[in-house]
């Protein structure tokens, strides 16, 4: 294993879960250490999305331990896992399309009036959320001049930025990104890798999910390869090829971790 | 940007939001109502000379304020992407108890009506824990409570409740405006939509409503309590329709166990009238005041041209189906 030296920021030990007679993850190890890019990648049915909603806190595992530095923590909702700094940006994007930006990026954390206009009456400070939303977007560099438009009216990709903006915004130590590029042209792809950079840069360290081998060798700094429910390689880019990571995730070849 | 270019660019800007603000407004949800409402009154007037009085304008509002006010709860029940069956017989049942209780069982008036809100927001709350709880189709939901509160109704009372105590009426009095008698309740109504327009635009709690409705999953990702957010909205349009269950009495004078049964419908045409869309999270309470005025103008304008009754519910028809229309064009040029 590589970054002996460091300590993982968020990590994971025989994780299990099952749907009935299905084993999504069968004891699954991850380590995330900080500032870097992880890529999770694995065929459909791999364990991907399990291994990442435990992470995120949306679904509990069977059976397993999971740390934040070095501290073992529960998550029960993805609620939790926010406390821990870990935000989510999801690949369905989780965006209220009639609201627009600024109480998008604010959804469930919004910004009152100070006094009795906010504490009593519950006002909220629409001004500041829209000045903080504004700094927010101009700081990651994504083209969007007015905060007070719906998110309805947003390309794929602005959503897209939007989402990412708002995990970045309130991440402490982790953004997980599942699939962001999923749904996205190539322009709009190629912002959101921006974003991706633009996000380690601030230094937070990346989960992402993809399906893109190309933007995996890219972006990513390591590659945690899932298959059939288990971590069965962790590869760097520099050091394996595009086409043997595939054969590992496809079974063909066999990955530097126990099977 | 060097200095030159400053000024320009501010002039395009200001030029480009002015142009925004003009085609957004065009686009808001309840246009279309209020659109067709000024036609109407337009129309009307150049019909009837009676129609466009003071004193008309206020037998409007005041025929309106029921329903007017049902529509709030219904609004809010609309918006987290719900609707509500249940309403008129939660109102009917409410005034019966209040009325009841006060004339025939001796409670206090005041006590009384307190006692016929929290009946109200009892059932409000009832739909929706069964929503929330038992995740039942708030459809399903309160049509069981439509007929449950139906038969309460009948089960208590089956005779008109005459001989009410005076503050169950005075809602139903009026001060003059000049030579113009308004009614306190209609007054009543319109405060009430202007503090739930604010609430909806300026609280958490408000864009909550409009969240849930548009994508419950990002509410529940963002932290919110779905839970406690749907409660809250059936709990509040529970209380609302005590209130129109007060106004009923005020204006009729009696408590009625047959009142409120096709107020349902009446409350949801208002809303969508008004432009808030039944699949949720999009609209705008204002316009189903504008919905709710809507429904009685045409309806006091129509009677006044000697149109009759039927005539009157047939227009209504084409016209919840020509507002609809209006409003989702104006929403679709907008995509």
């Amino acid at each position: 294993m590589t970054s002996d030296t460091e300590k993982p920021v968020l990590s994971a030990r025989g994780l299990k879960k099952s749907y009935g007679q299905v084993v999504a993850l069968d004891g699954v190890n991850f380590e995330l250490y900080p500032g870097e890019i992880l890529a999770v990648i694995g065929d459909n049915g791999a364990g991907k999305s399990t291994l990442i909603k435990i992470l995120a806190g949306a679904l509990r595992p069977d059976e397993g331990h999971l740390f934040v530095g070095d501290e073992e923590v529960y998550f029960h909702s993805p609620i939790d896992a926010r406390r821990y700094g870990i935000e989510t940006v999801y690949q369905d994007l989780a965006l209220a399309s009639e609201l627009n930006i600024a109480e998008n990026l604010f959804l469930g954390r919004e910004m009152r009036r100070s006094g009795i206009l906010g504490s009593v009456l519950r006002i909220l400070d629409k001004s500041r959320m829209q000045q903080n939303a504004t700094d927010f977007m101009r700081d990651l560099k994504i083209g969007i001049q007015s905060m007070d438009q719906k998110v309805r009216t947003l390309s794929g990709g602005q959503r897209q930025g939007v989402a990412v903006a708002r995990s970045a915004a309130f991440a402490t130590k982790v953004v997980i990104m599942d699939e962001p590029t999923a749904a996205l042209g190539v322009k709009e792809s190629a912002m959101v890798v921006d974003l991706i950079h633009q996000v380690r840069e601030r230094g937070l360290p990346v989960v992402l999910i993809s399906h893109s081998m190309p933007q995996v060798f890219e972006l990513a700094d390591r590659i945690h390869i899932q298959r059939l429910g288990r971590r069965v390689a962790v590869v760097r880019p520099a050091e394996c090829s595009m086409s043997d990571a595939v054969a590992i995730l496809t079974g063909a070849k066999s990955g530097n971790e126990e099977a | 940007m060097n200095m030159a270019d400053e000024p320009r660019t501010n002039a395009l800007s200001i030029r480009r939001r002015v142009r925004n603000r003009v085609a957004h407004a065009f686009t808001l949800p309840g246009v279309g109502a209020f659109t067709a409402l000024v036609l109407a009154c337009i129309y009307f007037s150049f019909n009837s000379q009676e129609f466009l009085t003071g004193h008309n304008f206020s037998l409007i509002l005041q025929q309106s304020m029921v329903i007017g006010v049902e529509a709030i709860g219904q609004t809010l029940i609309i918006l987290t992407a719900g609707i509500d069956l249940s309403n008129g017989t939660v109102m009917a049942f409410g005034s019966v108890i209040m009325t009841g209780l006060a004339v025939n069982s001796g409670v206090p008036p005041f006590i009384a009506l307190i006692i016929g809100f929290l009946v109200t927001m009892g059932f409000g709350l009832l739909n929706g824990a069964l929503v929330t709880q038992i995740r039942l189709p708030p459809f399903i939901v309160t049509l069981g409570v439509l007929n449950i509160t139906r038969a309460l109704t009948l089960i208590y009372t089956l005779s008109i409740i005459t001989g009410l105590p005076p503050l169950m009426t005075a809602a139903g009095n009026t001060f003059n405006i000049g030579p113009t008698g308004v009614t306190y309740g209609s007054v009543l109504m319109v405060i009430l939509y202007l503090v739930m327009y604010f609430v909806l635009k300026e609280t958490a709690w408000g864009r909550h409503v409009y969240a849930i409705g548009n994508n419950p999953e990002a509410v529940r990702l963002a932290g919110i309590s779905k839970t406690r957010l749907l409660l809250s909205v059936y709990g509040l349009a529970g209380l609302f329709y005590g209130i129109a269950g007060l106004l009923l009495v005020a204006r009729t004078g009696v408590g009625d166990p047959q009142a409120g049964l096709n107020d349902n419908l009446s409350s949801i045409t208002a809303v969508v009238l008004g432009g808030t869309s039944l699949f949720g999270g999009r609209g705008n309470i204002l316009g189903t005041l504008a919905g709710a005025l809507i429904i009685s103008a045409f309806n006091n304008g129509l009677a006044l041209m000697g149109v009759q009754e039927i005539v009157q519910v047939l227009i209504t028809g084409v016209l919840v189906i020509l507002a609809v229309s209006v409003d989702q064009m104006s929403h679709r040029g907008l995509e």
